[in-house]
This record gives C-alpha cells, structure tokens and sequence, in this order.
C-alpha cells in the first residue's frame, strides 16, 4: 500500500504592526485575491488569511492580525493579536514566523510593540515600511545597524511602490529565522517578572518561555477580569505590586530606554525647520472655518453620490431580476416550483443584489478617506458633538451614511474600535431615514396632504420633519444607550492623525471586493431566506380562484394582518395595513406596492392604474363611513416608519457585525415598540386634541 | 497651552488604567511634546509626540502634566 503523504500544512506567518503602518498594504500585495474574510469565533475582530508563494513556489499561509499599539490589551482587537501570538486561540493556529512592520517615521512607539512581538520567542522579521517619510522628515535609519542590535532581519521598504518587495520574499522563504535577542528587565522588575511569570504559567495561562513579555503583557490587559485564570492573574499582579511597587510603569520605560538606546544607535537626525506637507494641509483642512466647509462640501458629495448614483446601477439591477423572472416563467410550466424560483429565489437575489451598489460606492469613498488619511480628520472634527450622546468621532461617517442605507452604515462601523461604542452605532443607525424610507414617506404625505391642499413648501416641511425626528430618535437612544451599557472598558480614546498620502487604488477596489464579498455571502444568504420565507408567506395557502388581491388577503401574512388587526387598530390602522406592514418587513418600499394590491382591487373605476394609489387611498372609509386615511392615521403612519426597523437586510447585517442573534433581535424589538408607541402617541394624542 | 506651543512632559497622573495606554504610547515624564492644534469645537487637541500626532479628549489629556518651553 503506497504511503499516503502526511499533510503538512504550510508554514503560518502574521503580520502585526502599529495601525497605519501599511501593513495591510504589504499583506495586499502579497496575497491578492486570494484573501478570506470571517469573524474570530465570539467576537467582532475581522479575521483576514491569504496565500502567497514564496521565492521557491511553495505556499505560505498569511495572517493579517489585527492593527495594535501593544500587547497590553485595551480593545478586542488588541486580546486578538495577543492571543493569536501566543497560540491561546483555538480557531487560529499560532503563527510559525511573525512579520513586524514598523513606520520609519514614527520609530520609537512602532518599536514598542515590535520588541513586545519580538520578546515572544517566535522567529520573526521586522519591516522598515514608509523608509520614504521618514526620510522627508528628517530621519537618516540604518536598518543594518537596528538588525545587529535586534538580531533579527531588518527590511527597509515602501510598500506602496513596493519597493523592498523582493527583499521581503526572498526573507520569507529563508529556511531558519535567527530569533531575537533576549533583554532582560532592570532587575528588580525582572525578579519580581520571575515569579508572576510561575504563577501564570502554573495557571495554564503562557507557555514556558526564558522571557517574560507574555506574562508582562497578560498582567498589563485589563478585560481579563471574569475570564478563567482570572484568579493567578489577580495574585500575580499582587504579588508584583509587593515586590516592585510602580511595575506597569516601570515596565514601559524600561521598554523606552531600550528603544532609546536602539534609535540613539541607528538613527540620524536632521532638523527641518519648515513644516511638513501634511502640517500645511492640516492647518486648511482643520481650519475652525474651511475645516467645516470643506468637511461639509465632501459629506454633501458622498452622500448625494450614494443617493442619486446608486440609483442608476439599482434601476438596471431591478430591471434585470424582473427580465430574468419574466424569462423563466415564459419557459416553465404554471406551478409552484415556477413561483418559487421567480418570485422567492430570483427577488430574493435581487433584493440582495440591489444593496451593492450602495454599499461598492460607500466603500469606495471610505477607501479614498481611509486612504489619504482624511478619515482620522473627520473624527477629530466630528468628536465634540458625537461624545456629546457617548459615541466618538468615528461615528459620524457609518451615521451619516445610513441616511442612504443602514446596511452600508453598519458595514462602515468596523473602524470604530471600542466595542461599546461600536454597538451603539450599530443599534441607532436604522434610526435614519434611509432612501427606502422615501416612497413611503412621499405616498402617505401625498394622502394626508392633496394637491389642491397646502404648498410644496407644506410637503417639503413634513419631509425634513421626518428626518429630523429619526435624527432626535438616534441620538436620544445613543444617549439611553451610552447610559445603559456603561462599563469599565470605557477608555481613554487616541486617535492617531496619519500622515496624508495618495491612496493606493489597488488598495481600495481590493477592500470593495472584499466588503462586497463579506456581504453576499454572510449577510446575502440570511436575506434570501427571510425573503422566500416571506413570499411564502404572502403565497401560501392558495386560493382556487381569484386575482393578486384575494391572494394575498387568504395566504398566512393576509391572515396574520387580520389577526393583528386588534393590536394596530389603537394605532389608526385597519387589517389591509397590517398586510402591507408584515409585507414590508422585506423592504419598506414593498409598503406601496402592497397597498397598491390590497385597494385598487374594489376601485371603483376597475381598470388598474388609472388613477393615483393616493387618490384611491383617500377614498376609502372606514365602517361609519369616516374616510380611512384621515390625517390622524396618515401621521401615525409616517412616525410609525420613522422609527420601525422594517428591513430584513438591516437585521442580516446586524447579525453579521455584531456576530449574534441576540443585538439584531434586541434592535429590531427596541425599534419596533418605540414605533408603535410613537405612532399610538400620535394617534390617540391627535384624537385627544380633537383632530 | 496654547496652539503651537511645545514642552516636556513632567509626569503623568499614575494609578489610571488609562495612563497606562498614554505612557504606551509615549507620553513618558521628559518627553517632548507640542500642542499642534485645537479641534474646530475645541475638543479634543492634537498633540505631536515622538513624530506621531495624536488627538486626544480634554479628560485623557488631563493626566498629563506638562513643562511648558519658555519660548514657543
């Protein structure tokens, strides 16, 4: 029997580095489309892998961990990084080789956590990226004499005109890494390291190592707390603050010195006594008058770009799954399957489909923000006002893209990086009316308001006043939020302003590919479900005979708006509406086409869209003849979808980002009873004052 | 300090979870440092320190005491 070949699988190498370093950049450009996206089992830290071949055509498995300023964890990104480097993961395999890229131009905090990474014991490599900026500013850095002092490789690159490349791939097939060399703590800390470093490793929680950066760093992270091993932690850190009080800080200016000394040796440094580029465009872009200009001049172009371009692209999109449901019926027989395929499989697609454009054009301009270095600004300018409700800076752009599109907005909380705060973004995003709230919003003020009644400028009036409502919503419930979800883990924020740069479009379309990736597969499948789920729903059971309107009225959601009909009554509604509310939990948009079904049926005047949907919807009386559509339920419709998360692409997405039912569940019933009970206020309070 | 003015850090509030990350990140007692800007609503501030610039909240930047250069 022939030997079967023992699977060995290929060498792991991670790349860890400051944020802003260009280490996504170099893992870019080494892995290429073959990169996979997914969450860290249990929390949200995006887990990025890829292949690449090195000089010799053998296949080396990439890990893009996390960006981090230590291992001393602050963020869940950060307890990633460290627990991947010390193998604690049990979804990721520790990594065989660690790639450590530093900004030359801000060398010694980069160094920091290079010589955490360094002291791990895994064989590694430390690249000299952005070697071009640091020259600009001033720095003359010999990567010769850092490599002696290091005793690993050091690799001057800029990775952006992937210079240096070779260099980095030649390094990666080397066979043997030197490891680097070993420094010992001042001693008194050492000693005091010494005896934390039993206590923990006793406990399980580090390898058995000659250095004690693991346990420092263990000691140093604070959301250990509850975790197993919780209890060794708590002496160790006693038992060092007995034997050399002032550790922590200790700690890191021995660190410091050791970077001191590093960079007094390898470093030249050339005064420059005219500011930098980015100093110039600074002082305009964040200028307390054109800074505000300028911010306001680019958001009004990005999001009338998602609103009105997006269109196009979403109109042909339509068009086409409608072709492609037309095409299928012409061939099939009359039947359920036929049914299914168009109309719940290819809407479903479609109604996943329709989101890309949005989200491709949001990711792009991210990417171009992101890129240059504009997006940090945008924090720094928006900070005041988001802290005011317990967000930050970061916030602004996810929140102020919802108003075309929630799902996008959700996507673009991922640079958000305190969990906490993250989350609340993600909770009151849907709180802004996006565009598919629109033809809700313009069916129902054109019944509540006719033409011949009141002006455009009336209309115009309600509209902003919609979307101002939405806006209190979300800041109101970010403010409960904030107050409500308080924890410990409340830090202190550092937001780093990057140099600016031109942004690197391979960079850029390689994200879009991968958001849009991220979206079709993980959120796109739960909105197929849901979506032929709900034309189930609204098929099923059949009647024997009769058109869409009688369809829709005996199959389950028809039931079940009937069934709900005690439940919204209070609000204004009768059981017809309830069918279009179940029926637009699709999408809100579906609201229209429901409505359309459900009253033009007894017109009066038969033929079918002869006459405008608000005429005929103004006509319709209740029992005591009273028209239905009075204004008092025109408004408590309107505040009902200000504020209801009736949006199956919102609750997928949620899902994804948030990597549970439990925050899509949560929003989705916060959201749904503060609509019911906005829109009973404004019912039952309109019939109080005697409307 | 006003905007444009540098100095020395002369140490750093001790005992704060959050300290820890600002000494992390450099803001060591000797340090040099340079207040670049204020943010338009002036909050928060934009500090250089060891070539990076940072912003950071009034609160957080608190912790931080500083020397200011005579002559800036």
């Amino acid at each position: 029997m022939p030997d079967t070949p023992v699977a060995v699988h290929p060498p792991v190498i991670a790349f860890v580095g400051n944020p802003n370093t260009g280490k996504t950049t170099l893992f870019n450009a080494l892995t290429g489309l073959s990169q996979k996206v997914a969450n860290y089992a249990g929390v949200t830290v995006e887990k990025k892998e890829g292949i690449c071949h090195d000089q010799h055509g053998k296949s080396l498995r990439i890990l893009d961990l996390p960006g981090a300023y230590s291992l001393s964890a602050r963020t869940p990104d950060e307890a990633i990084l460290r627990d991947v480097l010390l193998g604690r993961r049990t979804d990721t395999i520790r990594p065989d080789r660690v790639i450590c890229v530093i900004d030359a131009s801000n060398l010694e905090r980069n160094l920091y956590l290079a010589l955490q990474v360094l002291g791990l014991g895994t064989p590694a490599i430390v690249v000299l990226n952005m070697m071009d900026i640091a020259e600009v500013r001033g720095l003359k850095i010999s990567a010769t004499c850092l490599q002696e002092q290091l005793g690993v490789p050091v690799i001057p690159m800029q990775a952006n005109s992937r210079k240096g490349m070779e260099r980095l791939r030649v390094a990666l097939s080397q066979v043997d890494l030197p490891l680097a060399k070993s420094v010992d703590y001042p001693p008194p800390l050492q000693d005091a390291l010494a005896k934390a470093h039993e206590l923990l490793n006793e406990a399980a929680l580090v390898p058995q190592s000659p250095t004690f950066t693991a346990t420092a760093s263990l000691l140093c992270s604070h959301e250990l707390d509850g975790s197993p091993g919780n209890a060794a932690v708590v002496a160790a850190r006693e038992g060092l603050e007995r034997d050399c009080p002032g550790w922590e800080e200790k700690l890191v200016s021995s660190q410091y010195n050791r970077i001191g000394e590093l960079v007094r040796n390898a470093v030249e440094q050339h005064v420059i006594g005219a500011p930098n580029a980015t100093e110039k465009i600074d002082a305009v872009l964040l200028h307390p008058f054109f800074g505000w200009l300028i911010l306001s001049g680019l958001m009004t172009a990005l999001f009338a770009t998602i609103f009105s371009v997006a269109d196009i692209p979403m109109g042909w999109i339509d068009e086409g799954f409608g072709w492609a449901a037309d095409w299928i019926k012409a061939r099939m027989a009359e039947g359920d399957l036929r049914d299914l395929l168009t109309d719940g499989v290819v809407a479903g697609v479609g109604s996943v489909v329709i989101f890309l454009p949005q989200i491709l054009l949001l990711f792009f301009f991210i990417g171009l923000l992101e890129d240059t270095g504009y997006m940090a600004r945008v924090a720094f300018i928006m900070d005041r006002l988001m802290g005011l409700v317990g967000l930050n800076g970061r916030a602004f752009i996810p929140l102020l893209s919802s108003y075309a599109c929630a799902i996008p907005g959700i996507m673009a909380t991922r640079t958000i990086a305190n969990p906490r705060e993250r989350l609340i973004t993600i909770l009151v995003a849907p709180l802004a009316s996006c565009s598919a709230r629109l033809p809700v919003y313009v069916m129902m003020i054109g019944v509540l308001l006719p033409d011949d009644s009141g002006s455009v400028w009336t209309k115009v009036g309600f509209m902003l006043g919609l979307y101002a409502l939405g806006t209190v919503g979300m800041f109101l419930f970010a403010w409960l939020f904030h107050r409500k979800l308080r924890s410990d883990s409340d830090s202190t924020m550092i937001l780093e302003l990057p140099p600016y740069k031109a942004p690197a479009l391979r960079a850029v379309l390689l994200r879009l590919w991968e958001r849009a990736r991220v979206f079709v597969t993980q959120a796109g499948t739960v909105i197929l479900m849901i979506s032929i789920l709900l034309w189930a729903a609204t098929s099923y059971p059949k009647p024997d005979a009769g058109d869409d309107t009688d369809r829709l009225t005996q199959s389950i959601a028809g039931q079940l708006g009937k069934q709900i009909e005690p439940i919204i009554e209070p609000l204004g509604y009768d059981w017809k509406m309830g069918i279009g509310l179940i029926a637009s939990f699709a999408a809100r948009e579906v609201f229209v086409s429901t409505m359309s079904i459900l009253y033009r049926a007894d017109d009066p005047d038969g033929e079918e869209g002869t006459r405008p949907l608000r005429t005929i919807l103004r006509e319709q009386s209740r029992a005591d003849g009273s028209p239905l559509f009075n204004g008092r339920t025109c408004l408590s419709m309107l505040v009902f979808y200000v504020f209801a998360m009736q949006c199956m692409g919102t609750l997928a997405i949620t899902r994804r980002e948030t990597n549970s039912w439990k925050w899509p569940l949560f929003q989705f019933a916060y959201l749904t009873l503060t609509a019911y009970l906005a829109a009973l206020t404004v019912y039952q309070g309109a019939g109080i004052l005697g409307y | 300090m006003c905007a444009g003015s540098s100095g020395t850090v002369k140490s750093i509030q001790l005992d704060t979870d959050d300290s820890f990350r600002l000494r992390e990140m450099g803001f060591l007692p000797g340090v040099a440092l340079r207040l670049v800007r204020r943010a338009p609503l002036g909050d928060p501030i934009e500090v250089e320190v060891g070539g990076a610039h940072l912003a950071l909240r009034h609160k957080d930047a608190a912790l931080i005491q500083v020397k200011v250069a005579p002559d800036a």
